[in-house]
This record gives structure tokens, sequence and C-alpha cells, in this order.
């Protein structure tokens, strides 16, 4: 499942810094915007089969790969 | 009887010093006063809506009555069924009275309508948001009476900041540890007293000494002058100082009752484009915006894959936005042309992004372009704010200003 995760945020992102650092702030650094948080919701529901609605994403929850594994894991 | 608005003199905040120190000292022993609150909460709005506003009071009373039952009806719906169309009604009837409110003076020549008060449109993005909230099936509850305390939490009902149900009923509920509330109440005084200085002290300056001065020289001058560059500067100074200080005020005071709300401002002509400009100004705005317009258009379009292009479907998205954005302000050409301007200037920014992205390894990237960045920025925006003021329609159209 890890694995997963970090290969979808590779392919939105453009970049392998996710795959390098675990913690990186997704959204200060840059890697990450709003269209790219709606694609990586919708990535989550077709791959993982995880619902998340748009209201439910708070940002701050969110920001580092490592926190996004955790709620996916935590959502299987 | 006596009618104050909110944060506008000395005299009121002594007497929300006074009304506020039950619940400082019940807050140090860890309980909240939440009955107390409701009265002084009661008090306050009275303040605001009551003597000569009267009539903002009756049309708040209507107003507030409407959406709860609305936001009840769509509860008990919801918890049943889940047809789009219902939740689209749902929302629609939620923004009629803003709507309404907003075309009025448009269509009567100014004359305000009588269902407006002080706040309708804050009010308004609170239910919205409490709509499309409870169809994602987030909020699990309907209890009238926490969201009266959430739609008429006085500090911050004239202006926000845009505070979400869910985090202000938590901070509601839970109680608070002494250390914790100590912290805040610390940082609330400091905001409070930061705000005097924004407010009482800048804002006046530049809104009510400097202002005046331009403008007048801008206006006999004619046409486009320096006077109008000089104008373009001190109004935005002006707009800053005075809407962060109130938006200080608002927290500040919140954090002493012990809610946490929002912050709005985050220094934001230190921004480096104009996407970190709106995560930095009128933050809980433009993160309303972003959450339940952008981000639901860009979902809504890319699961049903209407649009291929992402670059598309984020410039719409965009589009889509900032147009909202420029109605909401007002029926007039130049909140409308604000509006476009900043779809534009943020369309023209994710441009420049993803070519920055591209040839990262051929772009300079030092303290001076970062200084030539928050240059560019800034003085985008201090122009977006010469539209926004209204000013070019005085000096084109013999608009006036209001």
């Amino acid at each position: 499942m890890k694995d997963q995760v970090i290969e979808i945020l590779e392919n939105l992102t453009g970049s392998d810094e996710v795959g390098k650092d675990l913690d990186v702030n997704l959204f200060e650094s840059g890697l990450l915007d709003s269209m790219g948080t709606v694609q990586l919701l919708l990535e989550l529901q077709s791959q993982c089969g995880i619902d998340v609605p748009v209201s439910e994403f708070e940002r701050s929850e969110w920001d580092t790969p490592n926190k996004i594994i955790a709620k996916v894991e935590n959502m299987q | 009887m006596p009618n104050m608005q909110p944060y506008q003199n000395p005299t009121y905040f002594l007497i929300l010093g006074v009304a506020l120190l039950p619940i400082i000292i019940g807050m140090m022993f860890g309980k909240k006063l939440h009955w107390y609150q409701t009265l002084i909460s009661f008090a306050f709005l009275l303040l605001t809506f009551g003597g000569p506003k009267w009539e903002q009071g009756l049309a708040l009373i209507g107003y507030i009555i409407f959406e709860v039952i609305l936001i009840g009806c769509y509860y008990f719906y919801r918890q049943k069924k889940n047809a789009t169309w219902i939740f689209y009604l749902a929302v629609f009837l939620a923004i009629i009275p803003l709507i309404i409110v907003k075309v009025t003076p448009a269509l009567e020549g100014g004359q305000l309508s009588i269902i407006g008060f002080l706040g309708i449109s804050y009010l308004t993005f609170k239910v919205v948001q409490m709509i499309m909230e409870i169809r994602d099936g987030i909020i699990k509850e309907f209890k009238p009476w926490l969201v009266l305390q959430f739609l008429l939490f006085f500090p911050t009902i004239s202006s926000g900041p845009i505070d979400r149900y869910r985090r202000f009923i938590k901070d509601y509920k839970t109680p608070m540890a002494r250390d914790k509330y100590l912290d805040l109440l610390d940082k609330g005084v400091w905001y409070i007293f930061l705000g005097f200085l924004y407010k009482f002290i800048l804002a006046y300056f530049f809104g009510s000494r400097l202002q005046p001065v331009v403008m007048q020289l801008a206006i006999s001058h004619g046409g486009m002058s320096w006077w109008v560059v000089a104008f373009t500067y001190v109004y935005s100074m002006h707009l800053f100082f005075d809407f962060a200080g109130y938006s200080l005020f608002a927290v500040g005071i919140s954090y002493i009752m012990g809610i946490e709300t929002p912050m709005n401002f985050n220094r934001p002509f230190k921004a480096h484009n104009i996407k970190d400009f709106w995560n930095r100004w009128h933050m809980t705005l433009s993160f309303w915006f972003r959450d339940y317009i952008y981000m639901r258009l860009v979902f809504f379009i890319m699961k049903n894959k209407l649009i291929k292009s992402r670059i598309t479907i984020a410039n719409l998205g965009y589009l889509t936005l900032f147009l909202i954005m420029g109605f909401w302000h007002g029926l007039t050409w130049y909140y409308i042309v604000y509006g476009l301007f900043h779809a534009c200037a943020i369309i023209l920014c994710d441009a420049w992004l993803r070519f920055k992205k591209k040839h990262q390894a051929h772009i300079p990237s030092n303290k001076f372009t970062e200084w030539f960045a928050i240059f560019i920025t800034f003085n985008t925006v201090c122009f977006s704010f010469l539209i926004f003021s209204g000013f070019l329609n005085v000096l084109f159209f013999h608009g006036t200003l209001n």
C-alpha cells in the first residue's frame, strides 16, 4: 500500500522527491496544489478504493507523503 | 436604544472588556460558561442590530429562521436520500437572500434591499458550507442550538473570518486546559492591540488622512496622472490595515472566548506570486472558494471526464472562482473586472510555474529574483486594488465612491 501511494504521488508531482523524503511538505514545496489534490483523491478512489470527499480533505492532515500513507492505511 | 457597530470605537472595546471578564475567569477554572456566552452574544447583537438599525435586526432574525429550517430540512432529507438536484436546490435556496441583496441596488438605482443586514454574505458562506458537508456525510448531526451558536458567533458576524462548522463546534464543546487557555488569552490580547495599531492608527492615517488628499488631487488633475498611482498605493495600504485590523479584533476576541477562529491574513505583501498571495490574503474567504467551489468543480469535471486537459480544467476553475468572487463583491463593472484580472493573473502564474519547472536548470533563483518576484506580485496586487476601489469609475465615468 505504501509503495502504491508513493507511486501515485510521484506520478502526480512528476518528481521522485516524494519517494526520497517522506516528510516533505507537499504544499509548501509547491509539489502539490488544489488541482493535484483533486487528482490524488481520484487516484486513491480508483486505485485503492478509498472514498475521501473533498470537504474531508483538511490540508494540514494530508501535507506529507507519510501523513497520506497513514490516512490511507487508516481508511482501508 | 444605543447602537454600535462592531469594533467601532474605544467605548465598544470597553464594554466588550467588561462583558468578557466572567468568561475569562470561567476559562481560568476550566469552565466554559455557555449560558453567559449566549447572553452576551445576544446583548452585542442587540447593540449592533437594535435601536436605529432595528430593520436590519428583523432582517437578520428572518434570515436565520429561514436558513436554519433549510439546513434542518436538508439534513433530514439527506439521512434518507441523496438526489443531486435536491442538493443543488438547497444550495440555491440558501443563497437566494444574498442574491436578492446583491441584485437590488443594481436594479433599483442604489436602493438597498430591505432583507439585507450587515454580514449577510459571511453568514451565507457558513450556511452553504454546512449544506455541502451535510451532503458529503461529514456533518452527522443537526442541533439547531449549535447551528445558531455557529452562525451567530458575534465576534465574527459582520465580516468574518469565515470559520468551519465542525471546527467551531469542537472548540465550543471541548473544555480547555488552563495552560492552553493562558496561551490563547495572551495571543488574543496581543492581536487586539496589534489591531488597534492597524485599524486606528495605520488605516486611519492612510484612509482618512492621505486618501482624501490624493483623491482630490487625482480628480482635479483629471484622467491618468501620478496621483492615481499614489492613490493606488495609499488605498492598498488602507484596505489592508483596515481589514487586517478588523480581522485581528475578531480573532483576538474569539481567542479570549476560547474559540480558535482561523486567521485571515499572513503577510500578504510578502507573497512571491499571485497564487501565494491568495494563500495569504483574506485567507478564510479564499480557502472557502478553493474548497467549496474550485476543488468541487475540478473534481466534478475530472470524475466525469468532461474535459481532458488538466490545464484547461484548472483555468476554467480559476475563471469560475474569481468571477463568482467578483459578483459576490457586488454587481458593478469594477468588481467583475477585478475578478477577471485575478483569474488572468493566476492563469499566467500557473503557466509560468509550469515553464519554470520544465527549465529549472536554466532559470536563476537567488535573493535578487526572490525580491523581484515579491516586487512584481505586490504591484500587480495594488493595481488590482485600484480596479477594486471603484476610483477609476469616478475618474472616467463620473461615478460616486461608496
